[in-house]
Order: C-alpha cells, then structure tokens, then sequence
C-alpha cells in the first residue's frame, strides 16, 4: 500500500503537509506506468500552482505527462536533484524523487483528498 | 498523468507471445500487432545492449520469401538498391519506392539462392504484398515468381551486443567468424533449422536469427539463458527505438513515409540509378537531378528538455521543418533528435530551434550517427535498417 501519511489525486501525484508547506511527488504506480524518468520541467519558485491544473511535465524514454497540482498556492522549492538525476523519481517516489514544496492557499485543502486507502480503491477500479 | 492505451483484441501476435507473458512484458500495439515495450525497463534493455547482450522478439517483421527461376529480377525491379551485386549468402539493405519515387518501405534483402528473403517492416507487410501483385502487369509482366509470405509460420529473434557473437557461437551450427556484416547463413542452432543473419538496427554487432514458428519460444528461452557468465536481457521496441535513434537510422513512419523521397532522408545510398529499370526509377532519377529543398539532419538540444516527433523546427523565427524522433540519448545523457531542415539550415553546426509545448529551445545539428557505430567491419558496411 501506499504511505498512509499523505494525500493523493486521480492524476497519481501525491502531497504530503510538513508544517506549513506541502511537498508534491508522483505515486509509485504512476512513475511505473511512466518507466524510466529523463526530464522533468517544473515552474520556478514563486509561481502559482492551481489545484488540479497542470504545473509541470514529466517525462520518460516513452512519453511525456502532464503534472496537476493536488492543492492550489505558491511554490516554495523545486526538487534540484531532479535536473542530473530525474530517475530518482523512479527510484524513491515518495522520498528523494519529490517534485515541488508548496504553500498552499489553504492547508485544510489537502484533506479534501484522497486518503491511501481511498487511492488504493481508486487505483483497483481503474 | 496518463495510462497508455492497452492493445485490443484484434492485434495480431507473434508466436512469443506467451513467453512475453510469462517475462511481465508490458504490451502495445505496434504496426497492427501487440507486442512487448519494455521487460525491466527501457534504460536497462538499452544498457545491455551496448555492453553485453539483448534479444528481440522480431517476428512482427514482414518475411516474404520470392521463389522461381525470376527471383533476382524480381527484387531488383521492386527495390532500388543493385540485386546483382548481392552474392549468394549476401544481404542489403533497400527501399520500395512508388512510380513518382516516394518511398513505400525499407527493407533488407537476402540472397538466399535460389530464393530471395525481403524482411519488411510489420506495418507495411500487407501493402507491400499489394503492391507486388500490382507489379505484375507492369514490371514483374512474365516473370517467372511465387512470393510466399511466412511472416505468421515463422519467428525472428534479435541477438544484439558486443557479446552476441561469443554466446551464439556455443549453439549455432556454423563458425560465424566467417559470418560477415550483412551476410546470412542457413545452419543450426542447438540441432534445429534456423537462418542466422548477422544484421541489425542497434548499432553493436548482432545477430537476426528466423526459425519456424513452432520453434520460436524455444529460441527465445534459449537465447535467454546465462551463457559464459553473460546473462542475456530481454528487450522491447523501447530500448529498440533508443538504441536505433542513437545511430541516426530511420524507421518507418518517423524519418520516411510516403511522403519523402529516398535522397532528402539520406538514403541515397542505396539507390543505384544505373542497375537498369526499376520500380520509381525515372522519378527518382530527376529528383536526383533537381537537387534537394530540405535534408534529414541530426541535432542537439543546447538546453534541457525531451524534443520528440512532430515537434516544430524554428530558423529565422519561422517553422521550417519538424522533429521526426527523438529522446534522451541513453548512451550519451543528452537530448537528441532527427528533423527535416530546409538545406540552408542542414549544415553541421547549423543552428536552429526546437519548439517544446510553446517554447523554443536551442539545438544545434551534428552528424550522424550520434553514437560510434560497432558493427562488425561497419566501415564497410551498408548501415541502417528499418
């Protein structure tokens, strides 16, 4: 199962609240689905991110994807190790391999999301 | 994120099959069959490849067989590259091209005398089975030939890397020593029937081997198997696509379709104008005369970023042109692609602009191919498969 201490969104990204701020990653069934990962375009700390608009591509030797954003708000971070080593995001998608740190608009936000179980499901009706 | 599409069910599948089954292989539809993508993964597939050995499962490939006394003109009507300087036991690789010189297929020929084998590429199989029979009230009219199309009754497996030659030559039934680039060999693997070509779209030596269809999964366990302290991997169209995009050699539908010609893809090569007649033969002449407005060129982004086919070509702030493929270059860690450029921008060094989701990104094109070919003797070699 997938670590119950986060959220998740029918897109495959995953947040996870620390303090005030909100890290975003994608699901280890997502970077499955993707294989290898080779590049990831992110926006610049700062931006704004709208909750389950697109913020971002992620892509592999197969195809490119799009990133949606589980909450909306500022970005406070961007992962740096993704720019030599994207395959992180293969090799620990919910640890090293994350994405972006958010503050988001609103932290109480992030419950209205999927919790590991609720995903869970959702990954088996799919 | 997005799933890929799974394949339905009425794609055709090759007689390794369950074996792609039984490795976890994920499958897509390619060319109307379904066929395996990846096994472990497509970066490890490639890897191996360049540094041990991979095996294929090819047999979505079209094999057509051209049997009777007119065999050889035959081919050389239907391809554009010289039959008669196709020894016995000798391969080449050729294009199928229209009347008006545009190119139907590529392909590799063998000289299997008395037979020709023309390996073709699995979509284009059946409108090239089409289009011989048209062939026959124009310049096949009283020859003496049967084609037989022993795609579905056979298998084809890859063998690619520089280990290939060391692990087959435990089971196959001739020396390949004396099996050079392009050159092709019916003999044994462990005791069974089986024609051993020592040809490619890696890049790395290698072989394709055909054996029948009942043999095949057999093959492909065997090929498999930890050999010499060499453990062979399984590999899929992914690593096939990396690995062939790393020597700038085309594929079907990416660098030429029916809307290019044989010499703006830089295949010029392999059509001899002077063999005598041949299907596209006065088309293909003029255009060779008339000169080139665009070219197939290899490029480098200058920044990050994953260009791929269809993505627009920018010089002089103006879209000149389109990517026809391109990745991250697994052997080279950096972006790569191939496009078609107006020639004024085809120079090496030339610089241009690769347009990524709305943005320019700069490239620079660079020759080909962009990794250093190891094929056995490939100075010599006639490179490039589709």
């Amino acid at each position: 199962m997938d670590p119950t201490d986060r959220r998740y969104t029918v897109e495959h990204e995953w947040v996870k609240l620390e303090g005030d701020t909100a890290v975003v990653g994608i699901t280890n069934f997502a970077q499955d689905q993707l294989g290898d990962v080779v590049y990831v375009e992110l926006p610049k700390v700062g931006d704004r991110v709208e909750s389950m608009k697109p913020f971002g591509v992620i892509e592999s030797v197969k195809t490119a994807s799009d990133l949606f954003a589980p909450v909306s708000g500022t970005i406070t971070e961007v992962n740096p190790r993704l720019v030599d080593e994207p395959q992180i995001v293969n090799d620990a998608p919910y640890e090293a391999g994350w994405l972006i740190r958010v503050q988001p608009d609103n932290t109480s936000d992030v419950d209205q999301l999927l919790s590991a179980d609720q995903y869970g499901e959702h990954l088996a009706s799919s | 994120m997005t799933q890929e599409s799974q394949p339905n069910a009425t794609l055709l599948r090759t007689a390794l099959y369950p074996c792609h089954l039984a490795t976890d292989a994920r499958m897509v539809d390619f060319g109307g069959w379904e066929m395996p993508i990846q096994y472990r993964g497509i970066l490890a597939e490639h890897a191996a490849v360049r540094s041990a050995v991979g095996v294929f499962d090819l047999s979505h490939m079209g094999r057509l067989y051209a049997r009777g006394a007119d065999a050889l003109a035959v081919a050389q009507w239907l391809t554009t590259n010289d039959v008669s300087r196709l020894a016995p036991g000798r391969a080449q690789y050729s294009l199928f091209c229209a009347e008006d010189g545009r190119i139907l297929d590529d392909v590799i020929v063998y000289n299997l005398d008395p037979e020709i084998l023309i390996v073709v590429n699995a979509s284009n199989r059946l409108k090239l089975l089409a289009w011989i029979e048209q062939q026959r009230s124009v310049g096949l009219a009283g020859l003496d030939v049967q084609i037989h199309d022993a795609t579905l009754e056979t298998a084809m497996i890859g063998f690619q890397g520089p280990e290939s030659a060391r692990l087959l030559q435990e089971i196959a039934g001739a020396p390949l020593d004396d099996l050079r680039y392009y050159a092709a060999v019916s003999t044994t693997v462990s005791g069974r029937t089986a024609l051993i070509g020592r040809t490619g779209y890696t890049g790395e030596d290698g072989f394709e081997v055909i054996v029948s269809a009942a043999d095949g999964s057999w093959l492909w366990d065997l090929l498999l198997e930890e050999r010499g302290g060499v453990q062979p991997l399984a590999c899929g169209l992914g690593a096939r696509d990396t690995l062939r995009l790393e020597m700038g050699m085309a594929l079907y539908g990416h660098e030429i379709d029916e809307t290019r010609n044989p010499y703006e893809a830089g295949l010029g090569r392999v059509v001899r104008l002077q063999k005598g007649e041949f299907s596209g033969r006065p088309a293909l002449t003029e255009i060779s005369e008339r000169g080139l407005e665009r070219k197939l060129v290899g490029f480098e982004l200058t920044a990050g970023g994953v260009p791929r086919q269809g993505y627009p070509i920018v010089a002089g702030g103006e879209h000149v042109g389109e990517v026809t493929s391109g990745n991250v270059s697994p052997s080279l860690n950096k972006p790569i692609g191939m496009a078609y450029v107006p020639v004024a921008s085809a120079d090496i060094g030339s610089e241009i602009g690769v347009e990524i989701r709305g943005r320019q990104i700069g490239a620079r094109v660079v020759p080909l191919p962009f990794y250093e070919h190891r094929t056995r003797k490939s100075a010599t070699s006639q490179s490039s498969r589709g």
